[in-house]
Parts: structure tokens; sequence; C-alpha cells
């Protein structure tokens, strides 16, 4: 029997707020899918969208993007920057035949620990629904 | 205020009228060099030069059907930072589009250059060009038959790269002197300013009576292919697996960033030592896939790219002509970037003052994309 599909998220939070956020949810004990890989980035306006597309090729089934309220950038404007990018990159993902809703980014704060406990669960259960990425297992891209 | 104006003075023809504006320009002392396609060596082929004497613009190429090298890479190492000597540029549209573009990633200073914008009437590669030459054709000649009726057609059995078959911007703009051919009865015109025209000397006389309708025919009948083509790629490429098969074939040279007038990164994530993997790595990504192929990250190398660069491509189609594979670079770069640039509301190369869509951003956009 074919193992059960378990989706695999790639997180990329920033220091300030998201991944404050994600330690927030875990110290108050808030259960979320254990399907996702957190990696810390000082700033979203930080992320180089190589990562994302790495991730991506190498067979991630989504990756999702945490930075400060609009507003609230710890480095005034990078949340900013990022939603160009962000925007950009899911333009040219759309029309190179991937699925740019497999990228997600969202506001979460430090204080919102149960928003990004419940934005987890959200995107887990999104990705689930859409099934593998379409590059898992290739031997190359 | 521009004027129109007759080259005077000079040999018969286009060619003639160019050369000798190029010539008056430098004995004008109105700049100091030009950067001009020139004969090279051998004959089959023209090289970009830069040339102070005026006799020596007498064997230059300027309309040349051929661009071996994209001109606002020149521009750029020619100018960066700014450059001790007045600098014209004879360029293309699309090589003046590119140079603007540097200029805003501030590889250029354009400052203090005269660009001479030329109607471009389509390019040949590099070893097609070279082997019309040698079959006695004369692609200048060819080229400039038809472009006072705005037929723009390659020689016979030969064919316009492929970005320029697609290429609606074949028209200069933002610069100091057009050189007009499309739609202009009997040779070459120039639109420059008036004192600029007073300088040099020439007849002033009036706009080409048939310029606007010939150019708007023609830029009417490249759109269309241009549609064609890019929806044809479209309906090729509608997954990953179709992107794929387009560029299974690519084997990571980079000779389309190297090409490319926009990729100026001096620290380039591709140029770092960040694919050097080790032996082990190879061994450990062997061990979770199966199989690898090699070299690897092809896709990611151009999806990057295109990150990077494409709200600037300038549709010119350097990176195809590098592609020793021939893979569809440019038809690629060409259906995101007029995606990419519609997103942000900007036009590559249109203006000096138009800025970059990644150096800035609104705090009221975009709101679908994150909340």
């Amino acid at each position: 029997m074919a193992e059960a599909f378990e989706p695999r998220i790639v997180a990329f939070l920033c220091n300030w707020c998201t991944y404050a956020g994600a330690d927030l949810a875990g110290t108050a004990r808030l259960q979320y899918p254990p399907n996702v890989r957190i990696i810390r980035l000082m700033c979203s306006g930080a992320l180089d969208p190589a990562y994302v597309l790495k991730a991506l090729l190498e067979g991630a089934d989504g990756v999702f993007i945490g930075g400060c309220h609009p507003g609230d950038c710890h480095y005034q404007n990078g949340n900013y920057k990022a939603r160009r990018r962000v925007a950009l990159l899911k333009k040219i993902l759309e029309q190179t035949g991937f699925d740019p809703d497999r990228v997600w980014l969202r506001w979460i704060s430090a204080s919102e620990g149960r928003l990004f406990a419940q934005t987890m669960t959200e995107m887990v259960a999104a990705i689930r629904a859409k099934g593998p990425s379409p590059l898992r297992g290739r031997w190359g891209t | 205020m521009d004027v129109w104006a007759r080259v005077t003075g000079h040999e018969e023809g286009a060619v003639g009228a160019l050369r000798g504006l190029l010539a008056d320009l430098l004995r004008a002392r109105v700049v100091d060099a030009v950067l001009v396609p020139r004969l090279a060596p051998g004959g089959s082929g023209v090289v970009p030069a830069l040339v102070s004497r005026p006799e020596d613009v007498a064997d230059a190429e300027p309309l040349a059907p051929v661009m071996p090298v994209q001109g606002a890479r020149l521009v750029s190492a020619l100018t960066a930072g700014g450059a001790p000597y007045r600098l014209g540029a004879v360029l293309r549209s699309c090589e003046i589009r590119a140079s603007i573009e540097l200029a805003k990633l501030k590889q250029a200073d354009l400052a203090g250059v005269t660009l001479i914008g030329v109607d471009c009437l389509g390019t040949y590669e590099v070893p097609d060009y070279a082997v019309l030459v040698a079959g006695g054709a004369d692609p200048v000649a060819h080229a400039l038959v038809g472009a006072p009726q705005g037929t723009v057609s390659p020689l016979p059995r030969a064919e316009l790269r492929p970005a320029c078959a697609i290429c609606e911007g074949f028209v200069p703009s933002g610069c100091q002197v057009t050189v007009a051919l499309i739609g202009v009865e009997g040779g070459a015109l120039v639109m420059a300013s008036e004192e600029l025209v007073e300088e040099l000397g020439y007849e002033r006389v009036a706009a080409p009576q048939h310029r606007e309708e010939t150019l708007a025919s023609l830029q009417a009948a490249r759109r269309a292919e241009r549609r064609r083509a890019l929806e044809e790629w479209r309906s090729r490429v509608r997954d990953v697996p179709s992107l794929l098969a387009e560029f299974g074939r690519c084997i990571r040279c980079h000779n389309c960033m190297v090409a490319c007038p926009i990729c100026y990164c001096k620290e380039c994530l591709f140029r770092t030592a960040t694919f050097d993997h080790a032996p082990a790595e190879y061994w450990q990504a062997l061990q979770r896939r199966g199989a690898l192929r090699l070299p690897a990250d092809t896709l990611l190398f151009h999806l990057t790219r295109l990150n990077h660069m494409a709200t600037s491509c300038v549709s010119c189609g350097a990176c195809s002509s590098a592609c020793p594979s021939h893979l569809p670079v440019s038809t690629l770069f060409a259906a995101v970037g007029e995606e990419v640039q519609a997103l942000f509301g900007y036009v590559p190369g249109r203006s000096l003052e138009e800025e970059l869509p990644l150096a800035t951003f609104r705090e009221d956009e975009l709101s679908q994309v994150a909340r």
C-alpha cells in the first residue's frame, strides 16, 4: 500500500514577528500539524526568491513566508519589499507552469501565536488537498 | 525641440549619411569618441569599436543587421561611474532600452552620452550573417530596399533572429539623435535638437510624410506575430513537465546570463561557490532521489534569473543567440517578462525617471498577495 501523503512545507519566518509568533505558539502549547520546517530569517525582505525556488524544485509541497504586519517591519519596509518580490515570484511560477498557490505570504505578529497555529493548520490542509508536488521524486530539474 | 534634417556633404544613401553624421559629430567635437560597429578583420562580420578619429568611421557598418554583443553591455563598460570624455553611441532600440535599465541599476552613466538611435531593420544570427556575406549577399542593401515601405523581411532562405521577428520596439526612443530609415524616402533622415542640427550645418526638412503610418503598420504586424508566438509558447508550456521538456537540454553554461545586458551582478549567485557541491553532497542527494541530473539546478538557474531580471527584460534575444543548446530562452523571458512588467505597470527602457519595480513599493498595493 502506498504511504499516505504527508505535505512537506518549508517556512521562512522573519525573526521579529512571525518567528516569535511561532515561538509563542510553542510555549502556549498550541497544537498544529508537524509538517512545517521552519527557517528563521532576519526579515521577510531578506528572502531571495532563489531559496523558495530551490525548496519547490527539491520537492517541497508548499513554501510559507511569514513577516510583520504592514507598517510593523523592524527594518521599516522590508515586508513591503517582500510583498513585491513574492508577487513577482508567484506571477513567474504561474507563467512557468507551477502552482503559485503552493507559496503563501502571511503577516503574523509576535503576539499572534494562535494565528500562527491556525495558519499552519489551514495551509497543511490546503496543500494536502492539492496533493504532492509534481516535482517530487524527479531525478533532475 | 527636435527637428528633422538631412545629412549633407557626404556619400549618397543611408550608410553614407550615417558615416557622415558620425564624422561630423567627431569633427564638431560634439563627441570625443563614438561606439559603432565596424567591419571585422576578415570581412565576414562586424564588431563594435570605439573610434575617435573622423577618418576611422569610413569603414563603420552602423546598419549591419547583426548584433554580436548587446551594446548596452558596452555602454555600461564605457560609462559606469562616469566617462572622462563625451561618448556617442550608435545603438539599436533594444540596446538603448537596456542601457536605460543599466543606468537605473547604476551600471551606466548616460549623462553626457549622445545616444544615436537607429531604426532597427532586424538582425541575423552572427554565423548566419557570415554565411550570407560569404555567399556574396549584401544584407544592408537588402534591408534598406524595403525600409521606405516598412517591409522588413530577411534575405531569401535566411531568417531574422526570433527575437527580432517578434519585436515591436524597433524605433529608438530616449536618444539625442534618431536616424530614421523606415517610412523615409531617399536614404536616412535624422531627428535631433535644433541646436545640434544647426551646429552640424544640416539642411532642415519637413517630417517624412509617411513615416508614422508606415511605422504603425509594421508595429501592428509585429504585435500580431508576437501575440501568436507567445500564445503558442503558453499553449506548449502549461505545467512543470512541459517546462522541463523545453529546457531539458540545458547544460547551465550561463551563456545566456553572460550575454544578457541586464544581468550585471558581479556577485551573481550562480558565479559563487554555492553550486560547487562537495562529493559527499552529491552522494547525499543521490541517496535521497535515486538518480541525479547533471549539471543540476538548471531550472533553478532560469527561474532565479527570471526573478532577478524579468522586470527589466527588453526582449533583445541575446540570451537565445548565446545558447549552445538552442533553447527558447528569449521566448520564455518575453512571455514571462510581459506578464511581470504588466503586474507593476512597468515598461523597461521607457524612461530614466520610472523607478525599477523592485527598488520601490507602495503601502497600498498587492493586498491579494498577502494578508
